[in-house]
């Protein structure tokens, strides 16, 4: 699936396209599909995210996971701080990433 | 000069800050002479063509090759092919160093933000692919009080404020 | 140290207004990024992997206890309660929102800090020796001329969009505490035959993926001539760069391609005409800005005394204290390497802590080390065991600095959205898997510097060993070298052979560091030991 992220404008929030609007959490990203490019140019112009692009991700039984690292780094949180991520609670998320 | 931190303030000299007033098409141009009308050739050209009056430096192009004919040039435009390519600041900067003091206009990619700096290099008109906003230019030209340094103004850095 | 006046305050809040005008038509969407982004990154805002990144400038790396507690306050309010101390002694805020980038400038212009030229293609921080107008071997503090350069180069309107980003380093000792020649153009102070002294000059160095080490241009410059002489090679560079790709326009490039003899030639030819404009401060402004620098009133008589009958603290003291110029007193590193830790990092708490230490013992100045370390520059050595209880009881008492812990490292792909790989966790169990004290004494000087990728933020071409972090098939992998150095006898470092993952690259660097153990003569450092026997020595240890 293609699945879309950015940061919020304001806040600099790593955030998904959810279908409707964007979300914190990466499990929320849907297939965009071939409409990318212009769901991009449109949320873009509407100051609704900033660097938006689109990336290849797959539904797992954990929910989607983006097919690079460096994505999947972008949807926890660093990796070397855990309490900052965006599953404190969870010791062993930064599994997830690698 | 200290009581009046706008004094010589980029504009080639106190009180130029506020472009000149004209119609509404030249409103970037800061001079009062009237604005050259022939069109421009490029600097090779130029050299070869002993007529000509008006130059187009291009981005790469050296601007001292100008020194022997200096006193035939009434406009130098300057190119921006991309914001990114800063060249032409230092070529109108030679060209002030030089003595030249008919008009240097900048053309293509120009940042707004960036048009402050190039009045202190010496730049007197504008002429951007991109439309300017007017409201913005002004801002930006009168953001900062004072200068660090000399450049092709007559800015008086805030070293010789210091020391009178 | 520096104090702003009427004028430099006037400059620093005209930024602050500048930036939030530009700030609010970007948020307001009269700019995309594509147009925003030029000017957020002349003032040190970056978009990283997870929100925007601020890095604040030290100058040349010097800071008061207000300016750090301003720090720690900006840590608290506006990001996640710690900063980042980089290898260029500044500050990066890793959770900035755009929104409050304003408000933060103008909290730091307060405090006579500023984000100015800390990215983009600018003139950058000027960086300084930690040590300066504290060190014993140093001939003048080089700050004056540091501050000047600072000025002269803060908006400069010639040089607003260069090439790429312009990095000016000034030292004034033999030894080389600033990775000089790893800049674009280096100052050495040094003094001639006659007396005088006057600045030994370097350009074209540089790390990312083209490395060279800066070539001497000018063997002594009068120090009333610097300021016409950097303009000079500013505009020899501007003029010739090339502009069609983005990785050939450092100026080392252009003075590899010229050749070190045509571009000195065209500097002499530009500065006997920057000479003739007058550009130079006059000897009155140096005199002012040096009166800022002068020596801290130093007390007399005191003990050279070190009372080192606790051994936790004499082993701290042995590492972490260097020598003063005045008698009595020591300079203090405080290690921001704890075994474990992430490199640079400190939390708000700790800043407070080193912020009243130096008020109380430091004449209320403190240093950031291109290490990713931090200095209280002027203390009495009686005070050296009241210092080590704090720092210990804050966390900052690790007694590693220049060992094999003592670890640079870049953000990575933990933060860095430019990096292949992650730099902090290697760093982290690196320094796990040498951490017993007796063993790093051992080992003595040796130091490692890891790169998330090909910039080298982290330097790893100046380690003894470097690392550097590629992207082998989207997995990240780890490039092993050897026999680089940052001081003065500053060499690159090679790559060994193939990469290794997570895992084989602690064990590779442990392989080679015992394979120096086995091989090392009586006084002999890694480094040293890798200059003698070369590559071929530690090659077959390294890959069996
Ligand atoms: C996280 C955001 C950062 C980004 C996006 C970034 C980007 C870059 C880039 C693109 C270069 C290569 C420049 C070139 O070759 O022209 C570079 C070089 C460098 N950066 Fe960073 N950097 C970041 C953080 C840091 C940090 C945290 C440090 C210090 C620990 C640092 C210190 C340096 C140094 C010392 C160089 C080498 C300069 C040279 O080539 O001479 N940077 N950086
Ligand atoms: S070296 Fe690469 S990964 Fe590390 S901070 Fe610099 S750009 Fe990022």
């Amino acid at each position: 699936m293609k699945i879309l992220t950015g940061n919020d404008l304001k806040t600099g929030h790593v955030i998904w396209w959810d279908g409707q609007g964007w979300s914190l959490h990466v499990e929320d990203a849907v297939d965009a599909g071939d409409r990318a490019d212009a769901i991009i140019a449109r949320e873009e112009a509407e100051c609704r995210v900033n660097g938006a692009y689109a990336i290849d991700g797959e539904k797992t039984a954990d929910g989607v996971r983006p097919a690079h690292i460096k994505d999947r780094i972008r949807a926890l949180g660093p990796t070397v701080r855990p309490d900052l991520t965006l599953k404190p609670a969870d010791p062993n998320a930064g599994n997830w990433v690698i | 000069m200290v009581d009046d931190p706008r004094a010589g303030g980029p504009g080639g000299g106190p009180g130029t800050l506020e472009p000149t007033p004209g119609g509404e098409r030249d409103w970037l141009r800061f001079r009062d002479d009237p604005a050259p009308d022939e069109p421009v050739v490029t600097l090779d050209t130029f050299l070869d063509q002993s007529n000509a009056s008006s130059v187009l430096i291009e981005a790469g192009d050296d601007v001292r090759r100008l020194a022997p004919v200096l006193d035939r040039v009434r406009l130098v435009e300057i190119d921006f092919p991309k914001f990114r390519d800063g060249r032409g600041f230092s070529s109108a900067r030679v060209l002030r160093e030089m003595g030249y003091e008919g008009e240097i206009k900048a053309t293509g990619e120009v940042l707004v933000d960036l048009i402050y700096f190039m009045r202190r290099c010496g730049f007197d008109s504008f002429a951007p692919h991109v439309p300017l906003d007017r409201a913005e230019v002004e801002a930006v030209l009168n953001r900062y009080p004072h200068v660090y340094q000399h450049a092709a103004d007559a800015a008086v850095p805030i070293w010789q404020l210091r020391h009178g | 140290m520096y104090k702003y006046d009427q004028y430099d305050q006037a400059m620093v809040d005209a930024r602050v207004e500048d930036f939030r005008d530009q700030t609010r038509r970007r948020l307001e969407g009269k700019m995309t990024d594509d147009q925003f982004k030029p000017l957020r990154l002349k003032n040190g805002l970056y978009l990283q992997l997870h929100a925007y990144m601020l890095r604040v400038a030290i100058p040349y790396g010097t800071l008061n206890s207000r300016q750090m507690r301003k720090l720690a306050h900006i840590a608290r309010t506006y990001d996640r309660g710690y900063g980042h101390f980089t290898t260029r002694q500044n500050i990066q805020y890793n959770w900035i929102k755009l929104e409050d980038a304003p408000d933060i400038l103008a909290e730091l212009a307060t405090v006579e800090m500023h984000a100015i030229q800390t990215s983009g293609e600018s003139i950058r921080n000027i960086s300084a020796d930690q040590y300066a107008g504290a060190a014993a071997d140093e001939i003048i503090d080089p700050r004056p001329w540091a501050e000047m350069i600072r000025q002269m180069t803060t908006f400069m309107p010639e040089f607003s969009y260069l090439p790429r980003k312009f990095k000016i380093a000034v030292i004034a000792a033999e030894a080389d505490r600033a990775a000089l020649r790893w800049h674009d153009c280096a100052l050495r102070i040094v003094q001639n035959e006659a007396g005088e002294i006057g600045f030994e000059v370097f350009a074209g160095g540089g790390m990312g993926r083209t490395p060279f080490i800066a070539y001497r241009i000018r063997e002594f410059l009068p120090t009333d001539q610097i300021l016409s002489y950097l303009q000079a090679i500013l505009r020899v560079w501007n003029r010739n760069a090339r502009r069609d790709n983005i990785h050939k326009q450092r100026m080392k490039i252009l003075v590899h391609e010229l050749g070190e003899d045509e571009f000195r030639r065209q500097v002499e030819e530009e500065f006997q005409h920057f000479l003739a404009l007058g550009e130079d401060f006059p000897q009155a402004e140096y005199d002012r800005i040096a009166a800022y620098f002068a020596p801290p009133p130093f007390e007399t008589d005191l003990s050279e005394e070190i009372d080192r009958s606790d051994p936790d603290f004499a082993l701290w003291a042995d590492h972490q204290v260097a020598a003063h110029k005045a008698p009595g007193y020591a300079i203090v590193n405080i290690s921001l390497k704890p075994i474990g830790q992430i490199p640079g990092d400190i939390s708000a708490e700790q800043m407070e802590l080193v912020a009243d230490l130096a008020e109380r013992y430091s004449f209320d100045e403190l240093r950031a080390t291109h290490a990713q370390n931090l200095v209280l520059p002027h203390v009495r050595k009686q005070d050296l065991h009241a210092i080590w209880t704090a720092l210990h009881e804050a966390g900052l008492g690790e007694a590693n600095l220049d060992l094999v812990t003592d670890i640079i490292a870049c953000p990575g792909l933990d933060y860095c959205s430019l990096a292949n790989a992650r730099s902090i966790p290697v760093a982290q169990k690196i320094a796990e898997r040498f951490a017993d004290a007796e063993r790093q004494k051992d080992l003595g000087e040796l130091k490692i510097k890891i790169s998330g990728c090909i910039n080298a933020c982290g330097h790893h071409h100046a380690g003894h060993i470097g690392i550097l972090g590629v992207d082998r098939k989207g997995t990240e992998n780890y490039q092993l070298l050897l026999g680089g150095s940052g001081d003065e006898e500053t060499s690159q470092a090679k790559i060994t052979g193939p990469g290794f993952d997570e895992a084989g690259i602690v064990d590779a660097v442990e392989r080679a560091v015992e394979r120096y153990r086995e091989i090392r003569e009586p006084g002999e450092r890694f480094l040293d030991t890798y200059r003698r026997v070369g590559m071929d020595g530690f090659k077959e240890a390294i890959y069996g």
